[in-house]
């Protein structure tokens, strides 16, 4: 019967009998800010069910890292959630101190825990202006996009980059911060606050803003936990599960901060819990400023690891010292051998429990490494959180999950 | 009273008894094996049991060992109690030639889609699963990639005329 009315389209049978629209919502569409696909099953504007499918930019990391030598992987972590490569970036260096029994300097973690909640931040900032954009109000995600610039430019006098940082080494980082970046930082700490006091103004209490995000695609606790939730989205459902309080790693344990939980666990809630957050890494970073600042002395120097096997000497050392030149050709070349093991180790990435399970045969690469990557796995409750809702707001929904299609995809 | 490794690891011996090996792993956390006919069992119980609450399921993913006969591919279920805050490594072994795991997706939710990217990836067959389909690869392929039988592209070969990336072709 389709070809009787469109010659020239090429309908699936039984297309215009049944009651509902096929609608399709990407791969690559404005609304899901990333490249995934949803086909919407829909009987006129509510959604009815949904289908997911990712995989479009899939790269295969996990081939890829069994072929490399440890510091070598740090690149493709960066390519996994590329709103906060920082936090993929330690949490790798960190899965590899563990495995590799590595004791890291103090002042190493305070520098790390000051990265890797600027990171946070921008990873929120830009979420929740994202969920912004999505009810209608475009200038807010414009003004934030200035701040998160700072944050960048942080991130560029420590390490060279913006985006895919590939910021420090295993053992701690590549050179000490220098003056800039802690200007910056304070530059960043003063102007922050004011800023997001001005954000929250813009759309917390907000009637348009309440009202499209209020019981949008809410999950209870219970359906949350067993969805495999975590991060921000979780705590949205109101379970208090935080990494960085549960298993304290990079000295988290020495700050004092708390973990704001919703109730409902909807998009309004999500959003609230997201700027909580960036409160709560405000403080982290501003007392973590304050404990690398009480180094003094030489221990206000250091900036990594006594590692020689695994940490790259100064360049005129190579140049000047033979073990320096030895241990240098070693790591470049990747004839450290790795000691056998196996380990699991998470850190709070910004929207969830950023998992690293590191197989060691004892060879020079990963025999396995497997990413657990959180918005892979919270994806699949779009189906069941979004069955009943608008179309408009399946879009809120989708920007409020924070899914990243790099870290979905690996 | 705390959840401690030893307590765990009594409480699965007292219920499956011979089946059960356990490996301590120097590094983080408990490990165990059973026969892989018994993987639901074990998740159920640990996931009902009052006082283990597994009730987390962190992450499936699975390894090919080429070299171990009869047992080349192993299924790796990390698991949570987030009450305690314990974790454990769960693994089963199964043959590469009949690849066939009963699915936990009626225990977890999210088991769906780990297990489908493990399928995809390792080829293990989860029966029971409500969707088992390729989750990051094209529905076309033919092979499971994550084996090690399919080893990388040599970076050193000249022979692929591939202007896009640089390498053999003219060189100018």
């Amino acid at each position: 019967m389709s070809d009787l009315i469109f010659p020239n389209i090429k309908l699936p049978d039984g297309s215009l009998e049944k009651k509902t629209t096929t609608l399709n919502m990407g791969p690559t569409h404005p609304a899901t800010h990333g490249v995934f696909q949803n086909i919407l099953e829909m009987d006129g504007e509510r959604v009815i069910s949904s289908e997911q499918t990712v995989g479009y930019i899939h790269r295969a990391f996990e081939k890829i890292a069994e072929r490399r030598p440890l510091y070598q992987i740090t690149t493709l972590t960066d390519r996994l959630n590329y709103c906060s490569s920082p936090i993929n970036n330690m949490g790798w260096h960190i899965t590899c101190e563990k495995l590799l029994k590595i004791q890291i300097p103090k002042r190493v973690d305070y520098l790390r825990v000051i990265i890797m909640e600027l990171a946070r931040i921008s990873d929120h900032l830009i979420c929740n202006s994202i969920v912004g954009v999505d009810t209608g109000a475009l200038s807010v995600f414009l003004y934030v996009m200035q701040y998160r610039e700072l944050i960048y430019e942080i991130y560029e006098e420590i390490c060279g980059s913006r985006l895919t940082t590939n910021i420090g080494r295993i053992g701690g980082f590549e050179r000490n911060f220098n003056d800039t970046a802690f200007s910056k930082l304070e530059k960043f700490l003063k102007e922050y606050p004011h800023v997001l006091k001005e954000f929250e103004a813009l759309l917390q209490r907000n009637r348009i803003f309440m009202e499209r995000t209020m019981g949008a695609g809410p999950i209870s606790a219970d359906r949350a936990l067993n969805y495999g939730f975590t991060g921000p989205n979780l705590r949205a459902a109101g379970v208090d599960y935080d990494i960085r309080v549960h298993t304290p790693y990079s000295s988290y344990q020495d700050f004092d901060f708390k973990i704001p939980v919703g109730t409902t666990g909807d998009c309004y809630d999500r959003f609230l819990v997201r700027n909580q957050e960036m409160w709560q890494s405000l403080s982290i970073i501003e007392q973590a400023y304050q404990k690398v600042q009480e180094f003094k002395g030489a221990e206000a120097e250091v900036f990594h690891a006594d590692t020689p096997e695994y940490y790259l000497p100064r360049k005129q050392d190579v140049y000047t010292k033979m073990e320096e030149l030895i241990w240098h050709f070693k790591i470049i070349m990747g004839e450290t051998k790795i000691p056998v093991g196996e380990v699991y180790n998470s850190v709070e990435g910004a929207n969830g429990e950023l998992g690293f399970y590191l197989i060691s045969d004892g060879g020079r690469t990963p025999y396995r490494l497997h990413f657990r990557r959180p918005c892979f796995i919270y994806y699949q409750a779009f189906n069941e959180i979004s069955r009943g809702c608008m179309l408009s707001d399946a879009v809120i929904i989708l920007s409020s999950l924070n899914l990243i299609a790099g870290e979905m995809d690996a | 009273m705390e959840l401690t490794v030893d307590y765990i690891q009594e409480r699965l011996l007292e219920n499956f008894g011979e089946e059960i090996s356990f490996f301590l792993d120097p590094y983080d956390m408990l490990n165990f094996e059973t026969p892989k006919e018994k993987n639901l069992k074990v998740l159920q119980f640990l996931f009902d049991d009052e006082k283990l609450n597994f009730r987390f399921l962190t992450d499936i993913c699975a390894v090919h060992y080429p070299s171990e006969k009869g047992r080349e591919l192993a299924i790796v279920y990390h698991l949570h109690n987030l009450r305690d805050n314990v974790r454990i490594r769960y693994k089963i072994f199964t043959s590469i030639e009949s690849p066939d795991i009963f699915t936990a997706t009626n225990i977890y939710e999210c088991a769906n889609w780990m297990e489908r990217e493990t399928y995809d990836f390792f080829g293990i067959n989860f029966v029971g699963h409500p969707n088992l389909k390729r989750i990051q690869n094209v529905d076309e392929m033919d092979y499971f990639p994550m084996r090690k039988e399919y080893p990388m592209e040599d970076q050193t070969r000249i022979d692929k005329d591939d202007e896009m990336f640089g390498r053999g072709g003219s060189v100018i």
